[in-house]
């Protein structure tokens, strides 16, 4: 490998600088003020009151686990056949699967409101037949519906482009070879999309374990996650250095959880497929 | 290989896609334990023709016999026969071992027996030892072999090749070629080879099927093929012909040039048009006074075993191919043995080729790269 030259360094500065204002700056504060007490003492008492949110910490990474999950059912079978047609539709329906996302978040969640709510559009019309309004609003399931709505073009996006980047002929050898459609599957497309799978879950399973805004509006504050609590130490309780150390593990649980997901998808190399 | 049972017989296949006829009503059969080649420029239907075969497509009408039982609408993997892919498809997912052993584990082979075979077939196309070895650690002429050992592996009937070596380097491809063809006479299987090259069809095959426009041109022996090409477009495709513009005046006497020749052709009807083909080699350069005809030497290309020369004779140009050394500007005479002379019945090929007045030496590479 050649050196780079200054010129080459001077390049890259806009990028480092970036790095450290924006990830490295604020991973430090997090860790800082985990760490210290309102004075700026060390202490590891921020830490040992974590065991207190255990299970909302549970419910977080559970909600986020089964968001995932769903997210990966619908996107899957959505992706395999998108991926097989002409590439005129496949044009249309990527740019429409990406529309919603050109509408704010806050909006788009808030307007399941009125879908769900009591006298909401689905209310209403179950009430053009005499059925009770049912709880939809409030509920873990209004939840989760907001994650996977939110997220599932996080998922569906790389498992496209893994779909439609697989060399054709690879399912016609699979074929030659005696693979039935089941088998192709399972023993050609389904490895070979695995780095597509990985960064699909991760981009859905993160956001759906740190969030706060979904969880307030669809749960109505019956359904407290993590997010809310970190949300809550911050804007109401001004207690950053709890808050902070509350982030802190949450990030480190991420982190676990991804690299369990990856020790079972990674086949032996494509290092860097997350992201 | 005339004894042979037929093995796959293909009747009256037409295939269109968005109204245009990729295969217009081909029908041949393949002889169990024959190299057949499908020759033709591309998009002439070759490989349109291999994928029915395969079961990668499904033609708009005819039939598809295999071993007497018809297997249209048969799915490819239910067929007895493996695909060498152009290039070559392997799972990059696994590893060389693994790659082989797909169809056999698919099959529900034992552990013991799966090992034997990949062994075996690694050893066919000398890669001993390859087994654990990652897909993107081989050079492509390794990855041929292992898309050559994965699709023998698995024991079929017919092996389809769509232009295997098409992506490998000149030296490589000649290996390769005499390789493919020794392992095709020692396990005896038939072979379906897809090629855009004529040398690669002539030296390789029992029979050649030359293609063009969706439609089957000439079927016949490598021999046969360049000797007794059917119409101008065979005559051109397979080596270089000169094709003069004929009359058949009566059973052994054709006339070009204004000048009738004796030849060993019969069975035209009295004055016929028809194409003469006369290959290069074919020719004999000798003084003005003692030829058929005379002409004017137009360009001479050093060629190694012999100089490559076109002649301007009545304003049409001949390609020589001779030993004898000429300069430009030379009036020469040409001789012609009446077996020399190959007459053609006149087709909607004739007039297109033949003629070496535009004729260059660096367009005729490139055409051919």
């Amino acid at each position: 490998m050649k050196k780079s030259s200054f010129a080459q360094k001077l390049m890259n500065a806009p990028y480092i600088i970036w790095s450290v204002l924006f990830i490295v700056a604020p991973l430090i504060m997090v860790i800082y003020y985990a760490f210290t007490d309102s004075t700026g003492a060390f202490t590891l008492s921020n830490i040992a009151q974590i065991g207190d949110y255990a299970t909302t910490f549970v419910l977080s990474i559970s909600y986020g686990a089964i968001a995932t999950v769903i997210c990966l059912l619908i996107a899957y079978p959505f992706a395999y056949f998108l991926a097989q047609t002409k590439a005129s539709f496949q044009s249309v329906a990527t740019m429409l699967v990406m529309l919603p996302m050109w509408m704010s978040f806050l909006i788009r969640t808030y307007s399941w409101i009125t879908i769900l709510g009591e006298s909401g559009v689905i209310n209403s019309f179950l009430g053009l037949f005499g059925i009770e309004p049912l709880q939809m609003l409030n509920t873990g399931g209004a939840v989760i519906l907001g994650m996977v709505y939110n997220f599932l073009p996080y998922m569906i996006l790389p498992l496209y482009t893994a779909m439609s980047k697989m060399d054709k002929s690879l399912i016609e050898a699979a074929q030659d070879l005696g693979c039935n459609k089941f088998y192709c599957l399972r023993k050609v497309i389904f490895p070979l999309t695995i780095p597509g799978i990985a960064s699909g879950v991760t981009m859905v399973f993160v956001p759906s374990v740190s969030t706060f805004y979904i969880s307030q509006k669809l749960g109505g504050g019956q359904i407290t996650l993590i997010g809310d609590v970190i949300e809550g130490q911050f804007q109401t309780a001004y207690n950053y250095n709890l808050g902070a150390a509350l982030s802190l593990v949450l990030m480190v649980m991420i982190l676990i959880c991804l690299g369990v997901l990856n020790y079972f998808t990674d086949s032996d190399d494509d290092g860097g497929v997350l992201i | 290989m005339k004894n042979k049972p037929v093995i796959i017989d293909l009747k009256n296949i037409s295939v269109s896609f968005e109204n245009q006829k990729i295969l217009n009503n081909i029908s041949l059969y393949i002889r169990d334990g024959e190299f057949l080649t499908l020759l033709g420029p591309s998009g002439c239907g070759k490989t349109t023709t291999l994928r029915i075969i395969a079961g990668f497509l499904q033609q708009d009408s005819g039939d598809v016999i295999f071993e007497g039982k018809n297997i249209n609408g048969v799915p490819a993997y239910k067929r007895q026969v493996n695909t060498i892919f152009q290039r070559y498809a392997l799972f990059p997912h696994l590893n060389v071992y693994e790659n082989i052993a797909f169809g056999l584990r698919l099959k529900k082979w034992k552990e013991d027996a799966i090992k034997e075979k990949v062994s075996e077939m690694l050893t066919l196309v000398n890669l001993k030892g390859f087994g654990p070895r990652r897909i993107d650690s081989l050079s492509g002429g390794q990855q041929q072999r292992v898309a050559i050992a994965r699709a023998l592996a698995v024991n079929p009937r017919v092996v389809l090749l769509d232009e295997p070596l098409g992506a490998l380097d000149l030296k490589l491809r000649k290996d390769m070629q005499i390789e493919l063809k020794n392992i095709q006479q020692k396990l005896g299987i038939t072979f379906i080879y897809v090629t855009h090259d004529q040398e690669e069809a002539l030296s390789m095959s029992d029979t050649v099927v030359v293609m063009d426009g969706g439609e089957i041109q000439q079927i016949g022996t490598p021999l046969d093929i360049y000797n007794e090409p059917k119409n101008a477009f065979v005559a051109d495709f397979i080596g270089e012909s000169n094709i003069l513009d004929g009359v058949m005046k009566e059973d052994f006497t054709v006339e070009f040039n204004n000048i009738k020749f004796q030849c060993v052709d019969k069975g035209f009807k009295k004055n016929e048009p028809v194409d003469v083909v006369i290959r290069p080699e074919d020719i004999d350069v000798v003084a003005p006074e003692d030829g058929m005809l005379q002409g004017t030497v137009t360009s001479v290309t050093f060629k190694g075993v012999h100089y490559e020369i076109i002649v301007d004779i009545d304003n049409f140009k001949w390609m020589i191919q001779t030993t004898e050394k000429s300069e430009v500007g030379d009036v020469i005479g040409i001789s012609i043995d009446p077996d020399e002379m190959h007459i053609m019945k006149k087709s909607q090929y004739s007039g297109l080729y033949g003629d070496y007045s535009s004729f260059s030496d660096e367009f005729d590479e490139l055409s051919e790269a």
